[in-house]
This record gives C-alpha cells, structure tokens and sequence, in this order.
C-alpha cells in the first residue's frame, strides 16, 4: 500500500502547463535564422582575410599556370569582383537554396556535403553515444564507491583516457587490432568492391566503425564519468534521496532513478556541445582512419582554399548546431519539470 | 491511452544505445582475411594521396590526378627510362628536316570504352585542348600552327617554328587523349566526364566514391590482346601517412609512388619480406631541390653574397639528413640521369668552405658585428614535399655558421604561393623545380627574363635577367639539332652555374613502394604513372 506520500515515478497526476514545449521551439527559430545569417557574414570576411585563393593552389598544384589560364578559372569561379559584390551573389544564391559548385571537385557543393555527411553523423553520433553510456555508468560506479579503492581505480583510468590525445589512442588501437591481431580493418569505411544487403552490410559497417568510434568516444567517457560522479555527489546530499532512503526503497532504485535522473542536467548541456564541437572537429580522427567525413573534407577545402565548399559546410553545422541545441533544451525540459521555458 | 513512463523510455534508449554501438567486436569469427579486398587475385590496390580533384589530366596536372588519369585515358607515345619514344596510340611518326611539320601514324581498330573508333580527329582535338587549357599547353604547343586530320589514322602538326621537345610531350599523362564526340572545346573543363571518364586505355572507370576510393575495372576490348592481366585496378585514399605504412604492411595496399611512406621508414621494411622499393620510374619527372634568391633584394643582387652562402652549404649533407639518402648532389640544374647528353658535368666552382664563406661576406660589407650577427634573411620552404622543409631548416643551421640569421618560414600550398610569387615578400626560398620531360620546359621558366609574372606561380621567382642567358634558352628552344642544342644547355649551365641566381642543390629521389606480387608497373619513364597495361601479379 502506498504511503500518502506521492512517487514520482509516473508522470504526475496534474497535467504540466499546457504549449511548455512550444514556446522554447519558437524561441530558437526566432534566433536561428540571424545567427545563421550571422555566422555566414563574418566567416566569409575572414575568409577573405586568409592568402592566396583557389586558382592559386590549383596552379601551385599543377606545378604551373599562365595567366590567361589562371584569368579563365578565376572568372569561371566567380572569384572576380569586389568583397561586397561576391557576398552578395553567394547570399542571393542561398536564398534559391543553391550552394554553389566547389572549383576544384568540379561537383556541386550540396552533392560533396551530402555524400559525407552520413558518415560523420554516423561517426559523431555513435561516438557520442558509446561515450555517454559508458562514461554514465562509469561516473556511477566512481560516485557508488566514492572514496575507495574501485572509485580511485576508475579515476586513474579516467585521467590516463583524458590526458592522451586521440590521435595516439588511435594509433595504438590499429597497431594493436589491426596490424598486431588482424581483427579489425585500419582504414576506410566498408569493404570496397563487394556489395552487402542487411545483416551483411551492417556487420560489415560496424567492423569498419569500431575502431574510430572507439577512438572518438575515449576522451569524452573521461569527462562524462567525471561529470556524472561529481553531479550525483552532489544530488545525493539532497533531501529527497534521504527521504527515499528512508521509505525503504532498494539502494540501486535510489541511485538510478532519483540520483542519477537528476544529474544528468549537466551531461545533456555537455553534450549538445560537444556534438556540435565535433561535428567539424573529428577530422583528426577521420584522418587517421581514412573516414570519409566531413572533418577531412573542411581541412582540404581550407588548404585549398575552396571558399564556396568551406561557406557550405559552416551553413550545414551551424544549422545542426542550432537544431541540436534546441532538441537539448527540449530534451531538459522533458527531464526535468521544474523548468519553464521563458 | 498508452503512457511510456520516463523509466521504460529510458530503458528502452539505453538497450538501443548499446545495440548499436556495441556488438562488432563479439563476432570476430567473421572478420577472417583481414586485408580485405588486397588478398583477391585479381585487384591491385594502389595507395592515392592526396585525392585527385578529377580524373583527367588535360587540365590540372597535379600528381595524383596523372595517376589516376593515365590508366584511362592514354597518349601518343610512352617513353623508356632514357626519354627514348615508342608507340603507344600512334605507331610511328616522322619529323621534316627543317621540323616544322610532324606526322603520326595512328593505330588502328583501337577502340573507345563507349564502343565508338578512335579516330584522328580525335587526337587533333586533344592536342588543341591541350594547348588551351593545360598548365603547360601555352608553352610546350605555343609554336603549333596547326593539328589537323588528314584521314582517319593519320595525324598532321604544322609548326610555326621548330619545337625539339614536343615528341616528348606526347605520353598519357601529359597529353591525354580525349574523345572528341563526347567533349566541346569550350565547355571541357566543367564536363562530367572528367568525373568519369572514357578513353581507350587499359582500365575502364567504374566507380568514384569521393574521400574513400577510385574502382577501375579491367577493359576487355583493349587494343593489346591479353593485357591487363589484372581485373580490377583499386585506388585506396589514404591521407594519414602512419595508416599508409600500416596499409603496406598488413598487405591491404599492394604499391604506392612518390613515397608515399616516411623516407626514413624504408630501411626498416627489411623486416616485412614482402615489400619491395624502387625508384625507377620517374625521368620524366625529374625534380631538383634548389636554393633561390629573389634578386631584387639589395643584399641577395651581390654576387658575394650568394657565393658566401654556396661555400656555406654542404650538398653531402643535405643528401643524408633532407632526404635519408634518397637524392644526387648535382651542381648543375640539368639533371645527368634523365638528359645525359644536355647535362654538364662541372665541378662546384663554390665548394664548402667556410672560411672562404667569411672572408666573402667581410669584403662584401658585412662584417659581424655583436653577438656574431651578420645579417638577417628570411626563407620559405616549399610545402609540397617534406624534404624541401628539411634541407631549409638544414640551410639555416648551416648558414648561421657563417653569421646570417635565417628565419625559416612554414607556410601551407595557397600561403606559399601567394608569398613567394604574387607579394614577392621573400628572400631566399627553398624550392624544388621539375625539368619535366625536357628543360625547356621544364627549366627555362625558372632562368628565362621574360617568364617573370608575378600573377603565375613557378615563374621566373628570382627575377633574374641576364641577355645571354636568355638567347641561350630561346635559340635551344627552336634548335632541331641534338648536338648543337646540347652545346647551347652546356654553355648556359656554365653561366647559370657561375651566377647562381639559383644554387642547384640535389636531385630527389622519389620512391616506389610495392609489395613483391606485383610486377611490370616500371617499363616506362612515367613508371605507375603511365598506363601500367604491363601490370601483372608474379604468380607464386
């Protein structure tokens, strides 16, 4: 039976204020499209600011050009005439949806962003995900036992996958998969040459996948576990887990379903953000696994000085930034009833 | 009315977190041949970095986009490891005394992958292609007056003057020959097909999937019966150097050129016996580390000085710590193992000689002066291979032995072209220049007056003039002779050597890495990057 105090662990019999989601999404509309405009603006002026241009690379590249070549290219690209002028016809263009043809790939930007862009989605995603469960579980484990030997135990590791760089983690796994065992494949992300239907096709993904998602995930399960012992400490001197305690319910109830639900506020703020830092910034990794992602695809267009393919790739993350923020807003919101969207 | 509680969402987010994050690794009974499509007999995997911006080479002509191209798309001719022509799509040829007037005679029943002839017409609109958009077109085909079809396996060139290194333009990846029904010569630059091309080479395009790989397939109608012997040609891109050297020795890559490995890894593929390095295979691309001086600063336009900075450097050295070893000191900017009949074998008229390198920079006003400080100079390292870095950091620690402070700037491709070439912003930089297939055009841009352009890189960056030198290089231009135009490169050489607006430091060697089943990627000047029809695996 029941005690006259309410569990909480159904949605509460009085219904929540009516439209609390709505107004956080119109919010975020509402900013989004300056901030775009915003992010657009000022990257094209530094740009700008950057030396030399495409057809200079291209004719570096080619160990050569003349100037009638080079005049050619440029007018063909669009890269004649003034700052103002080219902003202008890049904005114009955006509006009809058109992002351009990127001059050294010859393709059109839209169609180069679109080809990677499951691929780091795919990678970031995943990456993300592995990183949260694990360092989850790992920060409740550390806050559990806080103080003794499994909590110091963990928190060593936690330092060691923290302080090393992930492009030497990721050495050190090909090295020790790859090349030492041959159970997994170094470089690339599926088998070239052979098509593969469901199972097959995903097994043979996951194969190629792992290593770099593992890879990705390591720093991050070190600033989730941290984040998540630290949160959960904190909770745990609260009232209400007292009371729990106190009502006789089972010590991993408390910790999961109170504690634990309660410090996630500060992994899921985390992890819209570095969603949106590794969107652009898993090229280290891609790089060393020959991922064809993204990342790598802004590094070259920034040595090539590709301005159209660079411009696309910030419209694309900054737009998924802005999205990603407001479904974490959402996703806050939802966790937690207490906080009401201005 | 269904109600999923924050806890069966949970529980039901973190089950399908984990199954897809998760599972690989426990069925690891089937990753079994690890080096997945490598251990097939019938695809060669070759190793491609950087990844080519398109797959014809009429227009850009980086390196990997060579490679990739010529497997497709042949030429006229191929040459052998001394520059010497043989057929390839033209089966012989002949040159009028006075060599103005060339012709080819085509092979016949050659086919296009589509299916269509190829014909003379086709290689008359190559060339003119060629001449408008190539890097080098304007140049190598600036005396051509005309190209013309005279019947369907005849080709005719008339020059307006004679061009005694035109012969040698002629392989596949410096003159593609493209299918003229499927191209228009104002639109060819942005035409689709370059994406995918079709030509009549060995190889037919399959499939390009950008950032991962390059299929080509074996073409069955080729016009030499039996060849290739290899099915299917795969170009791994693969950008991360470590992850190329893991790729050769776990036996997923089978070969790669233009090192593609670390220089100072090669000595230690002894422990992997079934990998091979050559480096035959690159005369026609012949590349000379020099040391170039923008001749417009006051301090670099006296000869003294420059003379100072040549007794500083070391060639020996540069050769064992720049390059491990892969290089030839050479003196003169003609190299002897690609033109040993136009290259002159001088003794360095400014051996290292440190005490001489003082004595010079004190009597040209430069006395040292606190803290044994001379002068200041900045140079730029040339990004586009590792070795030119290394021998600039070389050069200022062997400069500074003699008091000149060297600031070595590091710069990435656009930076460095837009510093050295378009500002003019520099004082010494370390550059590497290729004689290509043959010096005048390769190497006269470097030394000719009038090449200097401050809107196109790899001109004329020393601004040198000197009115001999430059009726040197235009009478070798147009000299059809062999003997009198080697005369005429000789006696330049002398100059150049004596002058050194530019000191010619080493030749590079450049590295072939393969594994040992792999065989007949070598038989021409181009080596991997021609045609490889010869291509086959040495069957165990």
């Amino acid at each position: 039976m029941d005690l006259p105090i309410v569990a909480t662990d159904s949605a509460p019999a009085v219904a929540r204020p009516p439209g609390r989601f709505m107004p956080a999404v119109r919010r975020t509309l509402r900013q989004a499209i300056p901030t775009v405009l915003g992010i657009l603006v000022l990257n094209f002026a530094l740009l700008q600011m950057v030396p030399g241009d495409v057809v200079d690379v291209m004719a570096g590249e080619s160990g050569g050009a003349t100037m009638e070549s080079m005049r050619a290219l440029r007018e063909q690209f669009g890269l004649a005439g003034s700052i103002g002028e080219r902003l202008v016809a890049y904005l114009g263009n955006l509006a009809t949806l058109d992002l351009g043809v990127s001059p050294r790939y010859n393709a059109p930007v839209a169609e180069l962003i679109l080809d990677r862009l499951p691929n780091t989605l795919f990678l970031v995603v995943s990456g993300l995900a592995v990183a949260i469960v694990v360092g989850v579980l790992v920060g409740v484990a550390m806050a559990t036992w806080a103080g003794r030997l499994p909590d110091r135990a963990l928190s060593l590791v936690n330092l060691l996958l923290y302080a090393t760089p992930g492009f030497c983690i990721g050495l050190m796994l090909i090295l020790l998969f790859s090349v030492k065992l041959g159970w997994l494949p170094a470089n690339g992300h599926a088998t070239i040459g052979v098509t593969l239907a469901g199972g097959d096709w995903l097994l043979d993904r996951l194969r190629y996948a792992l290593l770099p998602i593992v890879t990705l995930a390591t720093f991050f399960i070190a600033v989730y576990g941290r984040l998540t012992r630290a949160a959960m400490l904190e909770v745990r001197q609260q009232d209400f887990v007292r009371t729990a305690r106190a009502k006789g319910l089972a010590p991993s109830r408390v910790m999961f379903r109170h504690v634990l639900r309660n410090a996630l506020m500060p992994i899921t703020t985390m992890a819209g953000l570095h969603f949106a830092a590794l969107f652009g910034g898993a090229a280290v990794t891609e790089t060393l696994f020959g991922w064809p992602g993204l990342g790598r695809l802004t590094l070259d267009a920034v040595m090539t000085r590709d301005f159209n393919l660079l411009l696309g790739i910030l419209l694309l993350s900054s737009l998924l930034v802005v999205v990603v923020n407001m479904l974490v807003d959402l996703l806050q919101l939802w966790l937690d009833p207490r906080i009401q969207a201005r | 009315m269904v109600r999923t509680s924050r806890r069966t969402f949970l529980h039901q987010a973190s089950l399908a977190t984990v199954l897809a994050g998760v599972p690989a690794w426990a069925l690891t009974e089937a990753g079994s041949a690890m080096a997945s499509s490598g251990a097939s007999n019938g695809t060669l995997t070759v190793v491609l970095n950087p990844e080519p911006p398109t797959l014809v080479s009429f227009a850009n002509t980086g390196g990997t986009c060579v490679t990739a191209s010529s497997k497709v798309l042949e030429g006229l001719l191929e040459y052998d490891h001394d520059l010497t022509p043989r057929p390839q799509l033209a089966t012989s040829w002949s040159v009028s005394p006075d060599g103005l007037t060339y012709e080819f005679k085509l092979r016949e029943n050659v086919k296009w992958h589509d299916g269509k002839p190829f014909t003379a017409a086709d290689a008359a609109f190559s060339i003119l292609l060629s001449r408008r958009y190539h890097p080098r077109g304007t140049a190598t085909f600036a005396n051509l007056d005309a190209a013309e079809a005279v019947d369907a396996t005849t080709l005719r060139l008339r020059l307006a003057k004679p061009a005694p290194y035109l012969l040698l333009a002629l392989s596949a990846g410096e003159t593609p020959i493209l299918p003229s029904h499927l191209y228009e010569a104002d639109t060819a630059v942005q035409n689709p097909l370059n994406a995918r091309p079709i030509g009549t080479g060995p190889f037919r395009f399959r499939e390009w999937e950008r950032g991962s790989h390059i299929i080509y397939e074996r073409n069955p109608d080729y016009w030499q019966p039996g060849k290739p012997q290899v099915e299917t040609l795969l170009f791994r891109i693969v950008p991360d150097i470590a992850a190329r050297l893991n790729g050769f020795r776990n036996g997923s890559l089978d070969i790669g050129e233009s090192s593609p490995i670390p220089l100072s890894e090669i000595p230690n593929l002894d422990k992997y016996p079934h990998l091979a390095t050559t480096t035959k295979g690159y005369a026609d691309n012949a590349v000379v580390t020099a040391l170039e001086f923008n001749l417009e600063r006051e301090v670099l336009a006296k000869h003294e000085v420059r003379r100072a900075i040549a007794h500083a450097l070391d060639r020996e050295q540069i050769r064992k710590i720049a390059f491990y070893g892969f290089a030839v000191p050479t003196v003169a900017p003609i190299v002897k193992s690609s033109f040993p009949r136009f290259h002159l074998d001088a003794e360095d008229p400014y051996p290292y000689d440190i005490r001489k390198a003082n004595e010079l920079l004190d009597a040209a006003g430069y006395p040292r002066q606190g803290g044994g400080h001379r002068l200041g100079l900045t140079l730029h390292a040339n990004p586009f291979n590792e070795g030119f870095r290394r021998t600039a950091h070389y050069v200022r620690s062997a400069l500074a032995r003699i008091g000149i402070d060297v600031t070595v700037r590091e710069q990435d491709p656009g930076s460095y072209v837009r510093s050295v070439y378009n500002e003019r912003e520099f004082d010494m930089t370390v550059s590497g220049v290729s004689t290509m297939f043959d010096p005048t055009v390769g190497l006269q841009r470097v030394y000719w007056s009038k090449s200097f352009n401050p809107k196109v890189p790899f001109s004329n960056a020393n601004r040198y003039h000197n009115p001999e030198v430059d009726r040197l290089l235009e009478a070798a231009a147009i000299e059809p002779d062999v003997e009198k135009r080697a005369e005429l490169f000789k006696r330049f050489q002398e100059i150049v050597i004596r002058e050194i607006p530019t000191i010619a430091l080493v030749q590079l060697q450049s590295v072939t890495v393969f594994n040992r089943r792999v065989d007949g990627f070598s038989k021409t000047a181009s080596g991997l990057r021609g045609n490889i029809a010869d291509v086959h695996f040495a069957q165990a």
